[in-house]
Parts: C-alpha cells; sequence; structure tokens
C-alpha cells in the first residue's frame, strides 16, 4: 500500500509545485518508487518544473475518464526511474475531477508504488478537496507572511474534517509545515514573520525551512527538480525534509541571517 | 415619541419546531408516509411549524426540488419554516419561499473531535432536547417534548482553525488553540483551556447567566447572550490573560483571573 501525501496551503504562489516536485524526486532518489500527480486541472506546470512537458500525451483525465490507462499516461522521469508523473489536463474541465474517478486511479497506483505525492492547486475549492481527500500526509507549504499563516490555518482544518480519514473516524492526516521562501534578513528586520510567529499559530512538527533562493527559479527554467542541484541551499534544505520525513533526526539549518562580509572579517558574536 | 417606552426590542430565544428529516427523494413516498403519521396525531401536527433536514439525502446524492416538498408540505397542513442541510440549489429554492437556512448545524458537520474517546460536536449538536424527530420510515410516533433533558459537555481537543465552526447545545469546553477566523458557540458556558483567538458566543439561546472563561484572550469577538464586544473594544491590558468573562447589568465584565 502506498503512502499518499498531499502537499497543500491555501493560497496560491507560495511553492506547492516547486516542493512536490522536489519532495517527489528526492524520496525516488532514496530508493522509493515515487509518482506525482498534478491536480491542477488547466494550470499546469508540474511537468514544466520536471522538465517533461514535450512528453505528455494522455493526462489524469483521461485516465479518469478511461481514455487512457495508467500505463499510457504515467511518464517516466529522464534523472531517476523510479520516479513518475502523472500531468494535469491543460485543456478539459476541472468538472471531470470526480471523487469516485479520483480515488480509482489512486487505488491502483497504490499496488505499485511507494508514494504518491498529490500536488494540490490554490484555493478551498473542488480541486484543492479533492487532492486532500485521500491523504495519509499533508505537506502544508506556508510563506512567512500572515496571509499565507491564515490560509494554512484554514487548510489545516479541513484537513481534519474533510477528508477521507476524518469521514470514516480513522487516526487523522499526519500533519507537517514547511515553510518555504523564508528569507533570514528581512525576519530579522521583521518584515517577514520569523519561525516563531509561524509556529505560535500552526502548531505544527516542521520538516523543514527552504530558504528564499535564486537557484529554484533556475531550476526550475531547467526542467530539473531543485534537490538535484547540490550547490543549492534549497536544494540542500529539500533533501533535509525528505529524510526527517523518512524518519532521519537532522539539525534545522538556513534559520538564521548570513553573517555579512563585516561581521565575518572582525567576528561577529557566534 | 415623547414618551419613553421602546418601541422594540430584540431578544434572543427558542421556538420550538419539529424537524423533518428525509431519507427517501420519492416524492409520493413522502407524501404517504407524511399522511400516515399525521393520522396518528392530527392534534399535533395541524399547523406545526416544520424544518426540513435535507442532510441525509445530500449526503446519499438523492436529488430532490425543495420547492415540491415545501408544497407538499403546505398541502397536508405544515409550515415549513427552516431548511437545513440543503445544497446550493436547495438553498436557493429556499430562499425564494422566503424559508430561512439554518447554517449554524449545517457547519457543525465541519467539525471535528478527538477519534476515539471524545465527543463528536456535530452530533452532540444535533441531540437538541427541544426538537422533535419525524423520522417517515420509523413507527414510533413523535411526541411532543416533555421535561428539559441534562445535555452534557462537549469537549474539542483538536485545533479548532480558521473557518471552522463549533456549536455545543451545553457547555463548551476547548482544549486546544482556537485560532482567528474560527467560531465557537454555545447554548451554555464556553471554556477554552488554551489560546483563544477566534471568536467566541456564550449563551447564544439567550442565557444572561453564561460565562466565558479563558487561558489566553486574544479573542476577535467575545458575546454573552447577544451582548459583545470586538477585539477593538478589549482592553490592552487583559491581553494574552487568563479571563472571566460575564454579564452584569447588560454590560460585559471582562475580568483577569488571578
Ligand atoms: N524557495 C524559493 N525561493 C525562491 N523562489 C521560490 C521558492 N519557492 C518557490 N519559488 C517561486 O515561487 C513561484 C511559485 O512557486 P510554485 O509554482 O511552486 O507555487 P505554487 O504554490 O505551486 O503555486 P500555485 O498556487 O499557482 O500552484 C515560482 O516562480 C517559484 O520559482
Ligand atoms: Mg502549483
Amino acid at each position: 500500500m502506498a503512502r499518499i501525501i498531499v502537499v497543500t496551503s491555501g493560497k496560491g504562489g507560495v511553492g506547492k509545485t516547486t516542493t512536490s516536485a522536489a519532495i517527489a524526486m528526492g524520496l525516488a532518489k532514496k530508493g522509493h518508487k515515487t509518482v506525482v500527480i498534478d491536480f491542477d486541472v488547466g494550470l499546469r506546470n508540474l511537468d514544466l518544473i520536471l522538465g517533461c512537458e514535450r512528453r505528455v500525451v494522455y493526462d489524469f483525465i483521461n485516465v479518469i475518464n478511461g481514455e487512457a490507462s495508467l500505463n499510457q499516461a504515467l511518464i517516466r522521469d529522464k534523472n531517476c526511474n523510479l520516479l513518475y508523473i502523472l500531468p494535469a489536463s491543460q485543456t478539459r474541465d476541472k468538472e471531470a475531477l470526480t471523487q469516485e474517478g479520483v480515488g480509482k486511479v489512486l487505488e491502483e497506483l497504490s499496488k505499485d508504488f511507494e508514494y504518491i505525492v498529490c500536488d494540490s492547486p490554490a484555493g478551498i475549492e473542488k480541486g484543492a478537496n479533492l487532492a486532500l481527500y485521500f491523504a495519509d500526509d499533508a505537506f502544508v507549504v506556508t510563506n512567512p507572511e500572515i496571509s499565507s499563516v491564515r490560509d494554512s490555518d484554514r487548510m489545516l482544518g479541513i484537513l481534519s474534517s474533510k477528508s477521507r480519514r476524518a469521514e470514516r473516524g480513522e487516526e487523522p492526516i499526519k500533519e507537517y509545515l514547511l515553510l518555504t521562501r523564508y528569507d533570514p534578513d528581512r525576519v530579522k528586520q521583521g518584515e517577514m514573520l520569523s519561525l516563531d510567529d509561524v509556529q505560535e499559530i500552526l502548531s505544527l512538527q516542521l520538516l523543514g525551512i527552504i530558504p528564499e533562493s535564486k537557484s529554484v527559479l533556475s531550476a526550475s527554467n531547467a526542467g530539473i527538480p531543485v534537490i538535484l542541484d547540490e550547490k543549492s541551499e534549497a536544494g540542500r534544505a529539500y533533501e533535509d525534509v525528505v529524510a526527517r520525513y523518512l524518519g532521519e533526526d537532522r539539525p534545522h539549518r538556513f534559520i538564521e541571517a548570513k553573517q555579512g562580509f563585516f561581521s565575518k572579517l572582525f567576528g561577529g558574536k557566534k | 415619541m415623547s414618551n419613553n417606552l421602546p418601541v422594540l426590542e430584540f431578544k434572543s430565544s427558542t421556538f420550538f419546531a419539529p424537524i423533518l428529516i428525509l431519507f427517501s427523494n420519492v416524492v409520493a413516498d413522502i407524501e404517504e408516509a407524511l399522511e400516515k403519521k399525521i393520522k396518528l396525531a392530527p392534534e399535533f401536527f395541524k399547523d406545526s411549524p416544520l424544518i426540513i433536514d435535507l442532510t441525509e439525502l445530500n449526503k446519499h446524492a438523492k436529488e430532490i426540488d425543495f420547492s415540491h416538498i415545501a408544497q407538499l408540505l403546505r398541502r397536508v397542513g405544515f409550515f415549513p419554516v427552516g431548511v437545513r442541510g440543503g445544497n446550493e440549489q436547495q438553498n436557493k429554492q429556499a430562499r425564494e419561499l422566503f424559508i430561512p437556512i439554518d447554517t449554524v448545524r449545517e457547519l457543525t458537520n465541519l467539525v471535528i473531535t478527538d477519534d476515539k474517546n471524545n465527543s463528536v460536536t456535530s452530533q452532540q449538536a444535533n441531540k437538541q432536547p427541544a426538537a422533535a424527530e419525524i423520522k417517515p420510515e420509523v413507527v414510533n410516533q413523535a411526541s411532543p417534548p416533555s421535561k428539559p433533558v441534562y445535555i452534557a459537555a462537549t469537549l474539542v481537543t483538536q485545533p479548532i482553525r480558521s473557518g471552522q465552526r463549533v456549536y455545543a447545545s451545553g457547555d463548551l469546553v476547548v482544549m486546544s488553540q482556537v485560532s482567528a477566523g474560527a467560531e465557537i458557540m454555545a447554548e451554555g458556558n464556553i471554556h477554552v483551556y488554551n489560546t483563544l483567538r477566534g471568536r467566541a458566543l456564550a449563551g447564544v439561546h439567550g442565557n444572561t447567566a453564561a460565562r466565558i472563561f479563558c487561558f489566553d484572550m486574544q479573542a476577535e469577538l467575545i458575546s454573552i447572550a447577544g451582548d459583545y464586544k470586538t477585539s477593538e473594544d478589549l482592553n490592552k491590558q487583559i491581553y494574552k490573560n487568563p479571563v472571566q468573562i460575564y454579564l452584569q447589568d447588560h454590560a460585559l465584565i471582562i475580568k483577569e483571573i488571578v
């Protein structure tokens, strides 16, 4: 049986797709057969970030409608043969995404994969609700700003009441926090919320802090998940996230502001 | 306008009405079952106000035309005064017929509690002593409510997140945080043994003796029996402190608990 992970946030543009691609690749790199599904019907971009947009023939909705088999629609990643992508449809109507249809596809994938990563669309509408409905674990992606934190809080409410686990009275979805686009300098200047500020409201288990980093954009332009860029702080932070999720105990990093040139030179306080 | 007698007054109170829970969407079957029921106690049902509960139907995706049902009920002598658990379309039809929509209980379906040993809020909320349930498929006779029933307190141990609402027909005890944008309501007292950032309304059916107790006061709004204060009106001194809130001569008193 596969473990189903939903990457969700409520607010748009916080880094869900970046995170989905990174952790799916991270899990596959560690030897776990993983599939990542794009639930963002109409706005697909997971395939861009994974650099497979030119190999898309069939999509998630084709499979739901029985117009293609899973094998026809799944795309194997070019960098890692344990990673597969199920792309979203750019042209089709969102209405085709039904609970029954999604459930059937996930069930079939469960037989073959260890992890299923669901990249949720923004908002709290049908698409987002379907992405989380079948989940076992939730990665709540939050930026250190009040509107993002508030939306994540809202999403947590939906996770605890509108999922299949909640409806069946089973053990609740395990919720984890991923604080992304974190800029220690701006936190220091009080322009962004600190980790403590965020945790005061959300109080979740922290999987990792992903620093704001230019390498994220260049990685997505190149179609290679940032986790494969070992020189990038964001990439290393995602590597930590995957390791922690799999049970490793790693200290959190990238929380403190980098020392400036002068403080390095004159030995600022340690 | 010269004398000082007030022209009107608003008061919070309960209005007794039976709830009709529909399990079938076959109008003919409903009509037949209703007529059987009415024959059993014609006096009790005559001109009775009635709340229509569509939760079960919608849970099983059984479509029903709300205006047909409203018509049928009027024809057999009921006064439909409310609907709950309706879908968008049904609520729209209800609004067109000037039948109010009961949203509070609808939203309590959102509400969660702990998995095993805790009471489930939504069920508690539905267990109102003053509401007789008429279940068409059940044979026993609906009877008017007798003396008030003791209502157990509702316990919530999971965080109440933004956008969630909890309704308790008795006292409400919350062990976890209540987020900004969440709303907790009780016909009795409210206890929050944690941070209260959302809205808390105690004594919602007009119980002026109800109180709110909370461990860490950061609420957006507090209310007892309809008297309320927003965070703007709250004294900065009590912010983040443990407090109790009660009504005294129509004034909300907020006192630090020391
Ligand atoms: N750690 C980061 N550092 C810098 N830029 C980032 C980081 N994470 C994400 N971004 C950028 O933010 C933008 C939005 O990211 P992404 O598409 O992953 O968000 P999303 O939550 O999936 O958005 P949507 O809600 O539209 O689906 C992209 O341009 C991405 O490159
Ligand atoms: Mg996205």
